[in-house]
């Protein structure tokens, strides 16, 4: 029998009056990457911690390196590293030393978890900290540590929930190439996270979660696709009214306009840029507004997920009115960092 | 593909061996958070040291109790239960701690039994109150306490103590699942200590006790303990209150481990 990393089908887990999950059917194949991304609340956590064993599924199935976590939680557990949203490390302990206890509860011998101890904190950065206790730690080196503890013993399957909040770039760059490495050598790897460009980096499968249910997956290129072609990005010509400018070429789009103030511009998506051209630049001409750069270009992975989850500040469903419903207020810096998750 | 191979413990695992080495890795990381926590210190330490000196001096005046001739040879047996009583305290406080900060959440996805994460604590506890009683005892013989019955005795007192340790370790492990927070299972802790202590035999005899608070006194099972311990430590009859001793922390222990593994199988970080 051939045995996907994880499976869930119809996964479902209510808190009191909250539907935490509602029905997630998910696959990840052994040896694959899934990057789970959905807004805060939308059940990424628990869906982690059924996983992972914490929790038990209300209804609906989930096996995990060949085993159903409600059955067989042992047998899931030898298999599985787990990196929780917290750094759940003792602050009393080394860093060395937490790592070897972590390693010695996998069964490992303290030689085996001494080596492999070494091993990690080497590749994440953690070697010159190791002998040190951890309350002395940064939090940036506190979440390393955490997510090598899930490592220690070279578990097939790993749940990591958002791994790198909290990291300097450094810190990052440094986990994602470890990561990249133990997925190249064949670890399943089920990831949260808040930030899109992680998940386009590590995940070769994204699913969008948003109120428990699976609202959308595929690979990057699948849900910048779904999220509805491509942007035409207007930089105005200074002093331009850009309420105005998005008005005069909304009916182009393939859904509202989104203004950004701070940056000057108007991002419209469109389903056959190249064909709307002439008519943007005749519309433009028309109305007698002037942009300084007109560009074509594909979504951004955070552009399709504020679409998908439908939390995009600045675009509105495309059956509304154009000129009248354009949000003058909703300022969207544009290549800047927002909490998605 | 077939299965994912399995790189951690071998299928063997579920052996009493390993549990054991489990347990062992846990007492281990506690007993280095033991000597490095300040406050696990002092409750290790400071604590039993000024137990002994301040009942001794500040209450030594005034309390004689007849039978024996020096307030310290009837204080040291109970006072070593008080001890170990604020200090387990601390155990109720640490498992709420790992609750809070995601350490059970680990622990819960490791291969290992909940069992093995809360035995660990405890046995580390049982080697603390090994060091307190030890301790206790070195500074109430610099003020004139003596084991009276024999070295059998005198080990069967320390056994008793130690047993007791294990009692309050499981009720606080217990609270500290239960309440969550550790400020909160600090006092849950300390709580009924106090209260059961200072309405037991520990520090005076029950019969100087205004008559509704004796009968509280001796059904109290801290006087229970006191007495049987006391009965070790300097002779006399000790069968019996043993016995009722041992009954009374087996049946603690009795509802206190189902219910804390219980709660441990369910604990999950808020």
């Amino acid at each position: 029998m051939t045995d996907a990393a994880i499976t869930t089908e119809g996964l479902t887990k209510r808190f009191g009056p909250v539907l935490a999950l509602n029905g997630v059917d998910l696959e990840l194949p052994a040896g694959g990457v899934l990057g789970l991304l959905g807004p805060n609340g939308a059940g990424k956590t628990t869906l982690v911690r059924i996983l992972a064993t914490l929790l038990r599924p209300d209804q609906g199935r989930a096996r995990v390196a060949g085993f159903d976590v409600s059955k067989r939680p042992a047998e899931v557990r030898r298999r599985i590293g787990l990196s929780g949203q917290y750094a759940a490390v003792d602050p009393f302990l080394t860093g060395a030393e937490n790592l070897i206890m972590i390693g010695r509860l996998y069964g490992l011998t303290r030689r085996k978890a001494s080596h492999r101890a070494a091993e990690l904190a080497a590749q994440l950065q953690l070697t010159e900290g190791a002998g040190r206790l951890v309350r002395t730690y940064s939090g940036g080196m506190r979440r390393r540590l955490d997510v090598a503890a899930s490592l220690i013993a070279a578990p097939p399957v790993l749940f990591l929930d958002e791994p790198t909040t909290g990291l300097d770039p450094a810190g990052r760059l440094a986990l994602w190439n470890v990561l990249a490495q133990l997925t190249a050598e064949g670890t399943s790897l089920l990831l949260t996270t808040q930030y899109i460009e992680e998940a386009e980096r590590l995940a070769a499968t994204i699913v969008i979660i948003s109120s428990g249910q699976v609202i959308a997956r595929g690979t990057p290129d699948e849900l910048k696709a779904k999220a509805g072609g491509d942007r035409l990005d207007l930089q105005a010509a200074p002093g331009q009214d850009l309420r105005r400018l998005a008005a005069s070429i909304a009916a182009l789009g393939s859904r509202q306009p989104a203004v950004d103030e701070a940056a000057g511009r108007v991002v419209l998506p469109v389903a056959d840029g190249a064909a709307i051209l002439p008519d943007v630049v005749r519309r433009l001409t028309a109305a007698g507004l002037q942009v300084s750069a007109l560009a074509l270009r594909r979504p951004t992975l955070e552009e399709a997920f504020l679409a998908l989850t439908g939390q995009a500040a600045g675009t509105l469903p495309p059956e509304t009115s154009a000129a009248s419903s354009v949000p003058a207020d909703a300022p969207r810096p544009a290549g800047k960092k927002r909490s998605t998750s | 593909m077939t299965a994912v191979a399995t790189t951690a413990r071998p299928l063997h695992s579920q052996r009493p061996a390993r549990a054991l080495a489990d347990v062992a890795v846990i007492t281990g990381r506690n007993l280095r958070r033991l000597v490095r926590v300040p406050t696990l210190l002092a409750f290790a330490t400071v604590q039993p040291v000024l137990f002994v000196l301040l009942f001794t001096y500040a209450f030594g005046g005034a309390v004689h109790v007849p039978g024996t001739a020096r307030y310290i040879d009837y204080l040291l047996p109970g006072i070593f239960v008080l001890s170990i009583g604020f200090g387990a305290s601390q155990t109720g406080v640490a498992i709420a701690e790992d609750l809070g900060t995601g350490m059970i959440d680990r622990f819960r996805s490791l291969p290992i039994t909940g069992a093995a994460v809360l035995a660990g604590r405890v046995a580390a506890d049982a080697i603390r109150n090994l060091f307190v009683v030890g301790l206790m005892t070195g500074v109430g013989a610099a003020v004139g306490f003596r084991f009276h019955a024999g070295p059998v005795a005198a080990a069967a007192a320390v056994a008793l103590a130690v047993a007791t340790g294990v009692a309050f370790s499981w009720l606080n492990l217990l609270l500290g699942l239960a309440v969550r927070d550790p400020e909160s299972a600090g006092l849950a802790g300390i709580f009924p200590v106090v209260i059961l202590f200072f309405t037991s035999s520990t520090l005076v005899p029950v019969a100087t006790m205004p008559g509704w608070l004796q009968a509280f006194a001796k059904a109290n099972p801290v006087t229970v303990i006191a007495d049987a311990l006391r009965a070790l430590c300097l002779g006399g009859p000790a069968t019996r209150p043993v016995l009722e001793a041992t009954m009374w922390l087996a049946a603690l222990l009795a509802i206190t481990i189902p219910a804390a593994i219980g709660r441990y199988r369910h604990a999950i970080t808020p």
